[in-house]
Formats: C-alpha cells, structure tokens, sequence
C-alpha cells in the first residue's frame, strides 16, 4: 500500500534494525521531539520491532497537546461570541477545556466553527463573511506560523480586514532547552522533526551538543528515516561525539528555508508562552510585531487570557516531557479514552496517549 | 416545473403526479404498479426465513464520482441485506425532500435508484414521499428498507468467525470515502478517485450457493476496513490478524489521505465485502469473487486466530503486520476522522 515504497523498503529496515541491535550496546533513551514520529514509529510498527536496548519516550511536539489551558479557554470563550466565525484545523475541535466543553459542543450550542484545511482557506470565509470576524487559530510550530504569516499579509494586500489569527504558536528550540534543564528528565538523544527543520534548519539546534553534550539527528517521518536518524544518534553517543545531524536531506537543508522563516520573522517575534504540563517557556512563543497587530485577534477582540487550571488527574505533563508512559498514567482506557478524553494528548492525532491507546499491543 | 412545491407532500394530485410522473416512471414494477396501500410479495416458496434491513441515507454531496444518494440508499441496503446470506428481493423507498428541491437533481437520483435496483435484481415495492419547508432537512433523505430469504442454514454472521477461518475482501478500500469527502472539500485529487458503490448480492448468492461454508459476511461501511473487523473480532471473541502489505488501496488513495491525514482503513466503502471462512476453501472463494466485476480485486488479507495462542492481541483485538513485518493494534474508529495539523 506504500506509494513511497523505498523509504519503507522491509529488507532495508531489516538490516538497519540489526545493525542498531549490534550497535546500541548499552540501554539508550531516545525522545522524539514530533508527534508526526510518535505516530510513525507506533503505526508503522516499528516499535516492536526495536531492540529492548532502546528505549522509546515521546516528547513536547504535538502542537494541540502542548496548547496550554488558558489557551483553551480562551479560544472556547472567544468562539462562542456571536460576531465571530472561529476558523481551525480539525484536531483542535475535540480538545476539552476544563468545564469538558470543546469546539465541537460549542458548535453544537450555536457556535460558528469551521474546520479548514489551510490558513488561506480561513482567508476565503473572510471574504464569505463580511459582517464577521473570521479568526483563525494559530496553533502549531515553525512548521504552520511562515504559511500563516504569509496568510496575514495576503489579507492586507487585499484590504480584507475582518481576517484575525489567535496566534498560540510554539517554538521547538526553546522547549528542548526547558527540558534538559529538568534534571528528571534523563534523555540520552533527540530524534528532532523534520517538519520544523524544514523551516529553521540545523543552526537553532546546535546548543543540545554544544551545551549539554546530548546528540541530535533530524529525521524524516517514513520509517528507515527513523531508523537510519536513530543510528545516527547511537553512533554519536558511542563515539563521545555529540553533535546535531541531518539524516532527512532530501527534504531539510541545514539552512533550512530562509524565505519562510524572514515571512514568520516580520510578522511575529518571540515571546514568554505557556506550555500544558511544562509551564512558561522564555522566548517559546509567537506573537505579533507592532505592525501587524491589527490582525492580533486577541488584542482586536480584546480578549484576555486568564488562569486556568490543569485538567484533574490529568499526567500530560509528565507525559510531554517523558517522565512517564501513557499506560502509567492512572486515567488511561479508564476514565481517558479518545471517545471521553481528559486531556488533549488523548485526542490529539499526534498525541502519544491517543497512539498508545490506537497502536500498543499490551503484553 | 423545475422546483420541488409543498404540494407534491399533500397527498393530492400533486403528490400522485410525483409518482406517476417520477417514481413510477423509473421504479416501473408490477408490484409497486399495482399502488395499494401495501405491497403484495407473493413469497418464496420453499418457505425459507428471511432477512430485513434498513438504513437512511443522507449525504453531503449528494451526487459525486462513481454515484449518488440515490444509486447509494440502493446499495447499501440491498449489500446489507445479502451479508446475512441472503438474496434481497423488495425494497421500500421513503423520502423526505426539501421545499424548492430541483426537479432535474430530483430526477438523476431517482433514475439512479431505478437502474441501481434493475441492475441488482430487486425491485422497489413500496414507497413514501415527504416534502418539508425549506430548511428542515438538507435538500434530500432517503430510508431503504430491504426484504429477501436466506440461502443457507446457518446463515453467515459476525460470531462465527472461528480460529483457522481465512479473512478474504473483495478489493480496494477507501475511495467511496475520500470521494466523498474529497468533493465535500473541493479538493484536487477528486478527479483521481471514484466511489465504489455498488450491489454484492450476487456475488454473495454464488458465494453462499457454491461455499455454505462462509461464515461471516461483512461490508465494511462507515468507520471502515478497521472497524468492521473489530466488530467481527468483539463478536466472535478472537484475534484477527490482518497484513497491511496486502490489503488494496488505489494509489490515488493512499496519495489523498496522506495529504490529509487520513487512514484508509478508516473510510467508508460502499461496494466491497469481507469475507471470512475455513482456510481450505480460501482458493475457491477468491475465484467465485473475481468472477464479479465487483470482486476483481479480491485478496486475502488475513486470518483468524485463537486469543490462547496468538503471539500478539487479545480476545476480540485486530492486530495488523505492518510493511516492515511490525506488529501493532489496528483499533476501532473513534468518532469520525479529521484532517490534521501539521
Ligand atoms: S491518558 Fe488522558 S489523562 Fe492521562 S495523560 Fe493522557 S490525556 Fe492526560
């Protein structure tokens, strides 16, 4: 069924499991800093393919799972406005808040929702709804802020001035940081998305080897990118050669994509931003540039947001930072299951509990 | 007249135009002819048991590549009835159809519905027609209700499948969904794809006729390839075991649901069959399927397994080999898909 047949190929991946069985001698915790590699390495099976001395945890990078309470509340709230028409990609529309209402009770409390498949898509229900303000919400890594941020300044060269964005973006670099500065938290190498390194490149990473001698590889998302990204890393840490590399060439330049990251760079700058589970993170968010605040929904609409407190019983923080499994958590297929999740890591796509809960096999 | 009045729901001669004019002119049978208050079925004279089903179908858009709702509430109910081994013979059509429908939309679905049911072999017996103001349902509803005997004692079902049974399906999955949904959005693979819809049923009689052994038969619908085997796996309480390498998906498939994130196994089908029985008589169904044009691609994609010996998953659990020889959990749908993030 795989059209990208090579990047899979099953004699190939065979071999790179061996080789990293005779390679990876001493146990090794590797943390996959995507969601996208989460649900790759559950779903292509390759997890019960790798040898016990890896040992898997998944990290901070689903971008709804590590959209912080507040953030929620404040969208739901903002939502339920009747002068609005919340504009969103599907993930988001089951993400609980802390009363459990979602997008998807709000709409169907009269809510104007609508699910796209692109931010310019937002733009065209801009111009369907004149009388409204459309805000589309702006949750996602270096991967989806350049494309809105493209988005924001097509909407002015068109004059189209209903069109906000709720920007809740979150930057990678900066949370890896936060994490190896938990002492907990004892992770031996990074599997680093491809996705976003597409857009920022390799230089951003840099300080991982440089100020904390753990290695990192950027990898693509088929399975042998995985698997030759995990060499990659195993092979660095027995040679006591730290360093950031890049095994997804034939997507991610070292430099990654300059353009896009000048078009995200005039529109947002960095900010303090709140991370489920983990807390503020210095300089981890986006928001707008003076310029361009009158596309900034929360200033326009005025919106405030208020402290929330996390969900009851909920581990997503110990589970975005690796500190446990989803099955260790006490809620899990308990009272947490994706028909009635309690926390977003659960309803997510990218979320490791929903992939544990869609793809693990109990033993 | 070219839009749908209040009227043809009054039951006055603007209702009897309708179906004179419209389903009569396209569901043309002696029985339905007949026009009394409930149909006359003669029978089946060796008295066998038979199955009903019924099903109601709305669908956004109502017309795409491959079908329409009309060709649509045909197919679903006539495979629904057949998967209990059994050969569909009458049908009931209800509609409820929107104030200001267009006539000419009107008239493709109910020719669709005339031909998917000549096509098939059943006949359309009794109907009812509902016409409400503008805005209480979206443009058209449609209820089939199907009516046929069983050919074969025991007739195939979910909790027979056994430990040794062979898991086999009748072709590729995925394109009624991401046709739907790929016109839903105005998305660009449309062109790519077409919906399976189609009538199994005699695929299914020369299945049961030929192998009495078949013990379950299953369209999986809504909630996909995925669920349908879980439901067969929960019923039966065993393990299924299914290889991703050799389960059918059309290249055009697999290329729209990765751009939207969506799992074929997930999506809906509306023409193809699952079909699970003893390993030895594996060949032979595969030749009977392939003899339909229905069933040209028909694989066999897996087997049943007792939970005591399985080396992975639980009693009522589908777990699937993946391309690299991984083992994982193929779980049930959760609500419905939604195309992702990043
Ligand atoms: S299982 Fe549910 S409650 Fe527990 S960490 Fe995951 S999302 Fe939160």
């Amino acid at each position: 069924m795989d059209f990208l047949q090579e990047f899979s190929d099953p004699e190939l991946c065979r071999a790179l499991v061996a080789q990293l069985v005779e390679e990876c001698t001493e146990p090794f915790r590797f943390m996959e800093v995507c969601g996208t590699h989460t649900v790759a390495i559950f779903r292509s099976g390759l997890r019960s393919l790798l040898p016990d001395t890896i040992i898997h945890v998944s990290g901070p990078g689903c971008p709804v799972c590590v959209t912080h309470e507040s953030e929620v509340e404040l969208y739901l709230e903002m939502a339920c406005r009747r002068d609005t028409v919340t504009a969103t990609f599907g993930d988001l529309m089951k993400v609980p808040g802390a009363g459990g209402s979602c997008l998807k009770t709000a709409q169907a409390e009269g809510a104007h929702v609508e699910i796209v498949y692109s931010p310019f898509d937002a733009l065209a229900l801009a111009r369907k709804y004149p009388d409204k303000k459309v805000v589309f919400l702006g949750i996602g890594f270096e991967t989806t802020a350049p494309t809105i941020a493209a988005t924001i300044k097509m909407a002015r060269e068109q004059k189209i001035d209903n069109f906000l964005v709720l920007s809740f973006h979150k930057l990678v670099p900066p949370a890896l940081r936060a994490l190896l500065d938990d002492p907990e938290i004892g992770v031996d190498g990074f599997l680093l998305p491809g996705h976003v390194s597409t857009i920022i490149g390799l230089e951003p990473y840099r300080f991982l080897a440089d100020d904390y001698g753990i290695p990192g590889a950027v990898a693509g998302f088929d399975p042998l990118d995985v698997l030759k990204g995990l060499l990659a890393i195993v092979r660095m840490k027995n040679e006591g050669k730290p360093a950031v590399t890049n095994e997804y060439r034939r997507a991610v330049s070292d430099q990654g994509n300059p353009t896009a990251v000048a078009i995200m760079e005039e529109v947002f700058e960095p900010a303090d931003a709140l991370w489920r589970g983990i807390g503020s993170i210095p300089g981890s968010g986006l928001v707008f540039r003076e310029d361009w605040k009158d596309f900034d929904a929360a200033a326009v609409l005025g919106l405030e947001q208020k402290p929330a407190k996390p969900l009851p019983g909920c581990k997503c923080g110990d589970v975005l930072k690796g500190k446990i499994r989803p099955d260790e958590c006490p809620l899990f297929k308990k009272r947490c299951t994706p028909a009635t999740p309690v926390g977003p890591c659960m309803v997510s796509t990218e979320g490791s509990c929903a992939a544990y809960f869609k793809y693990h096999i109990e033993s | 007249m070219d839009k749908l009045l209040l009227d043809a729901g009054s039951g006055g001669l603007a209702s009897h135009r309708l179906v004179a004019d419209l389903f009569l002119k396209y569901f043309d049978n002696p029985v339905l002819a007949a026009m009394n208050d409930a149909a006359f079925l003669e029978g089946d004279p060796q008295g066998r048991p038979m199955a009903m089903s019924t099903d109601s179908y709305t669908v956004d858009p109502p017309e795409f590549p491959g079908g329409n709702i009309g060709s649509l509430a045909i197919h679903g109910t006539v495979n629904d009835v057949a998967m209990l081994g059994a050969e569909p013979r009458w049908l009931t059509c209800a509609f409820i159809l929107e104030e200001g429908l267009d006539m000419a939309f009107l008239e493709r679905v109910v020719q669709a519905m005339g031909k998917a049911a000549a096509d098939a072999g059943v006949i359309i017996a009794a109907g009812d027609t509902k016409v409400v103001p503008r805005g209480a349902v979206d443009k058209i509803f449609i209820n089939t209700t199907g009516v046929g005997p069983i050919l074969v004692d025991p007739a195939p079902m979910g909790h027979r499948a056994a430990p040794g049974d062979a898991v086999l399906l009748s072709g590729s999955v995925g394109d009624h969904g991401l046709t739907v949904l790929g016109r839903r959005e105005g998305l660009s693979f449309e062109a790519d794809v077409q919906s399976d819809s189609a009538a199994l049923n005699r695929v299914v009689k020369d299945l049961v006729t030929e192998l009495p052994e078949v013990h379950v038969l299953r369209d999986p619908t809504r909630g996909g390839l995925a669920t349908t085997l879980n439901e067969i796996a929960g019923q039966s309480s065993t393990v299924v075991r299914v290889e991703e390498k050799d389960i059918p998906i059309s290249p055009a498939v697999v290329a729209g649901c990765s751009f939207l994130g969506l799992d074929p196994l997930y999506l809906a089908n509306e023409g193809k069959l699952l079909c699970f029985l003893p390993e030895e008589h594996c060949d032979k169904a595969l030749e009977i399927m392939r003899r339909h044009e229905v069933g040209q691609g028909a694989v066999r994609i897996g087997s049943v397994i007792d939970p005591k010996e399985a080396t992975y998953g639980r009693a009522g659990q589908v777990v699937l080999t993946t391309n690299l020889g991984g083992s994982r959990l193929l779980s049930m749908l959760e609500g419905e898909q939604l195309p992702r993030i990043c």
